[in-house]
């Protein structure tokens, strides 16, 4: 019997459906996990994602056709039974299940298991074969809990404002940021964004999520009255001039990179607040042992070290190679 | 442990020099004499003796983790620090205690006296009963490595601000070999005579590299000697015994005996600043040949023969018992000029000859002399200037020649450690030999953060092989790499050994096939080694 998914130059691909998930080069048919710029690209003839990715695709990917379906609802390809189910990642992200003759694989995109507040909680999915991520695949990764994530950042906010010094947060525009804002106590300060954030703001609230106030920084804004403000800005953004006119100001960047030193301190920041959208060592581990799977594809990440592993574990566990970035503090925008 | 890893925290969560300094100055307030103590030897270089071997440690984290080894081996280069991966994999503390820094650090002596059961025993309970800093923190003193972001200037002018003493007079206390256990925190820091120790030496003076010639004034206020290419070193004269200090306060007077004979010619109470020469025949040997002494307790006579050594004086810091820093470098040089004039010339010491010329131009010329007297450049100090303690801009400069250069392309990339850790750092350089490429040094440092990132992106793109930490790269990316000396090396493939290479910049510029041969660097080696 030939495998329901296969790794193909383009993206993941499934055969019997003739559809690919988050392909990578423009194909036909793509379903996607969600609206991340690597795994949901321009150029596709089709798209399908939830209701709740499909805002945030439009807004990035522009005028695009596509249809979207809602957690746990079938439609059925050639035969092959798909639907998606939460993977907790950011809002309207998707693990996506594929059933044909009784043979079950989930693709998962990237995912956590912690519940943020914000995204639609991840749920496990039984299967035979499972494709997981593995961006933080290594047991030095273990998030700080919700609370305490909580407490530090509004504690560094608060001692901020106290003295009238910005607080400048780095953070991905998509799903961290607002992540973030819902985190965060909005009785401190006001709390600025860079128009990459805004722009997502919009986007979210526009399909019903709740999210405390906040003001674009424009060229017009008084920068002095807003003195002791948390700025939300794109990891890129925070190292440019764009940030200079807030003085004075404490630098932070919240990223699961945050829980080793030296990316720490080669960042330069004042502070760093370990949070991430992806799953932590016992997040993955938990995740994979849940669905029971036997077969275990391992997708961008330490996809060596955590391959190895998870043989030992007693799985049948395998590299594939796949162009999707998982976190990434070097560059702008892909997630 | 609490305050101290409070401590450690305030420093670690800032790149801003004064909340660090205000920070550790908090600290000396509040802390008790013994874990002042100890806390100004770790931020010194001080540290307590190593008492167990990594690899235990690795072992006993991972065995305590649960993990297999070989994936603690994994996550070690990644994070970049050992310490800091045992506290990341080990479980969450149970039963908090708080101890003071100076009763771990005896926990640590204690340890050591143990046989290895009960040594095991001792550091699972301590990573158990320690929350994450604090088994961080205490870890690293296992290891024996304490580098924290704070140097030893910030942390004296710390102190300086917390016990309202002079930074220049708490820089000379700091001086010398003690330790926590040979003295106290009265005796170190509220004792009013630093000189009380026979062997203390007054801190170095340190110059910085040359910015701007034209705003030094005319040639006349300035003294100009060579720039010497040895180890700098600072010899003690008092009460018949000598002692010979290196500029990173390691005691070298052993390693030097030829030096011993000079406390009979100079008077008790000399104090003199210069440096460490081989020499033969009123010439300085190559760098090569000092390499030889370095690094030996001992030194057996072929050695003794093949590189003797001079001190080549250049500065008098105490002159008959008295701290003269204070007096105008031209005085200085005058009582030092008449102290070396009474030496006989068989005696291992010279004066460091003044290099003049009447303008700058006549001085760049003697600059360009340099290569061919073993020299590294110009010195250029202010007549007036006093010396002063550390690193201080504008009475003293170093005016050094370009260093060598050479195009070379990269063949391997390995990740970096610590600050650099997950960012291709370390690299394997090759020049041509007719059709082949003959890897020849590696270099580490010369790029800008946004560089290394951006040559990390291409090597994680462009990886052909794997070997270990090290990948093997397309030979795509020409680099000019700079280099203070050459040397012969039988046990490289090349031939060559490189001294301080380092990138001097990225040439996107040039292709592959115009960069330098192995021939280039031969005809180096005849011209420099």
């Amino acid at each position: 019997m030939t495998d329901l998914l296969t790794f193909t130059p383009d993206g993941i691909y499934c055969a019997q459906g003739d559809f690919y998930i988050d392909p990578w080069r423009p194909v036909d048919r793509a379903l996607i996990t969600h609206g991340h710029a690597d795994h949901s690209r321009q150029g596709m003839g089709h798209y399908l994602a939830t209701h709740a990715a499909a805002p945030v695709m439009r807004h990035r990917l522009g005028d695009i056709s596509i249809d979207t379906v809602g957690y746990g609802e079938t439609v059925t390809r050639n035969g092959v039974t798909v639907s998606f189910h939460p993977a907790g990642h950011v809002p309207g992200s998707a693990q996506i299940r594929l059933e044909h003759k009784g043979e079950v694989w989930v693709c998962s995109g990237d995912y956590k298991t912690v519940d943020d507040g914000l995204s639609e909680p991840f749920e496990p999915v039984k299967c035979h074969a499972f494709i997981t991520e593995s961006t933080f695949g290594l047991p030095v990764f273990n998030w700080t809990p919700q609370d305490i994530l909580a407490q530090q950042i509004n504690d560094w906010w608060s001692a901020n404002a106290a003295n009238g010094t910005f607080s400048l947060l780095g953070c991905y525009a998509l799903g961290k940021a607002q992540r973030l804002l819902r985190t965060v106590d909005p009785s401190i300060g006001p709390i600025l964004t860079h128009g990459a954030i805004e722009n997502t703001n919009r986007v979210l609230r526009g399909q019903g999520i709740a999210l405390p106030d906040t003001t674009l920084v424009t060229p017009d804004l008084d920068v002095k009255a807003n003195a002791g403000a948390l700025v939300l800005a794109t990891p890129s953004a925070l190292n440019s001039t764009w940030a200079r006119r807030f003085k004075p100001a404490s630098t932070a960047f919240a990223s699961g990179w945050m829980a080793l030193r030296g990316v720490r301190r080669r960042r330069a920041a004042d502070r760093g607040f370990i949070v991430s959208d992806h799953a932590d060592w016992s997040g993955l581990n938990d995740a994979i042992g849940q669905t029971g799977a036997e077969r275990i594809f391992v997708t961008h990440g330490y996809t060596a070290v955590f391959s190895k592993w998870l043989n030992e574990q007693g799985y049948d566990a395998k590299i594939v190679e796949t162009e999707f970035d998982g976190e990434t503090l070097d560059q702008g925008e892909p997630e | 442990m609490k305050d101290f890893a409070a401590l450690f925290t305030r420093v670690d969560q800032t790149t801003k020099t004064t909340v660090k300094v205000a920070a550790m100055a908090d600290y000396f307030r509040t802390a008790s004499d013994d874990d002042k103590l100890w806390t100004i030897a770790l931020f010194s270089g001080r540290r307590p003796k190593r008492v167990i071997t990594t690899t235990a440690l690795r072992e006993w984290a991972a065995e305590r983790a649960g993990l297999p080894l070989w994936l603690f081996e994994e996550c070690y280069p990644i994070v970049g620090d050992l310490a800091e991966t045992i506290s990341l994999i080990l479980p969450p503390a149970t039963g908090v205690e708080d101890r003071p820094l100076s009763a771990w650090i005896n926990e640590l002596k204690h340890l050591s006296t143990l046989d290895d059961d009960a040594r095991k025993a001792g550091i699972l309970h301590a990573w158990s009963i320690l929350p994450q800093i604090e088994r961080f923190l205490f870890t690293k003193l296992l290891t024996g490595g304490f580098r924290i972001g704070v140097s030893q200037k910030l942390m004296t002018r710390a102190l300086a601000r917390a016990t309202d003493q002079d930074e220049a007079v708490l820089t000379h206390k700091l001086m010398g070999n003690w330790t926590p256990q040979t003295t106290t925190w009265a005796d170190l820091i509220e004792a009013e005579d630093p000189t009380a120790d026979l062997s203390r030496p007054y801190p170095f003076y340190l110059a910085y590299g040359l910015e701007n010639l034209d705003e030094l004034g005319p040639t006349t206020d300035w003294f100009v000697d060579r720039k010497w290419d040895g180890i700098r070193g600072q010899l003690i004269v008092r009460q018949g015994e000598h002692h010979l200090w290196s500029r990173g306060e390691e005691l070298m007077t052993d390693r030097f005996p030829e030096l011993a004979q000079l406390k009979d010619f100079l008077p008790d109470g000399t104090v003199l600043d210069g440096e460490i020469l081989a020499f033969r025949d009123e010439m300085p040997l190559s760098f090569n040949a000092l390499q030889t002494r370095i690094g030996r307790k001992t030194v057996p006579k072929k050695v003794l023969a093949e590189s003797p050594v001079i001190l080549m004086a250049y500065d008098l810091l105490e002159h008959h018992g008295a701290d003269i820093r204070e007096t105008a470098l031209k005085d200085r040089r005058k009582a030092l000029e008449l102290l070396i004039k009474g030496i006989p010339g068989t005696a291992p010491i010279r004066l460091s000859p003044e290099v003049s010329g009447p303008t700058w131009d006549a001085l760049a010329e003697e600059r360009a002399k340099s290569r061919d007297l073993n020299a590294e450049g110009l010195m250029l100090k202010r007549r007036d200037s006093p010396y002063l303690a550390g690193r201080k801009k504008g009475d003293w400069w170093k005016w050094k020649i370009d260093p060598l250069t050479v195009d070379a392309v990269m063949i391997y990339a390995q990740a970096g450690s610590g600050r650099r850790a997950n960012l291709f750092t370390d690299f394997t350089f090759a020049v041509k030999n007719g059709n082949d490429l003959v890897p020849f040094t590696k270099a580490y440092s010369g790029l800008t953060d946004a560089e290394f990132r951006k040559i990390t992106a291409w090597v994680r793109k462009n990886t052909q092989q794997k070997f270990g930490p090290v990948r093997q790269v397309p030979a795509e990316h020409v680099f000019e790499i700079a280099f203070e000396g050459i040397q012969a090396s039988p046990r490289h493939k090349s031939g060559i050994a490189l001294r301080f290479p380092r990138m001097l910049r990225w040439r996107q510029d040039k292709p592959v096939n115009e960069i330098n041969t192995l021939d280039d660097l031969k005809e180096m080696l005849d011209l420099y080694g």
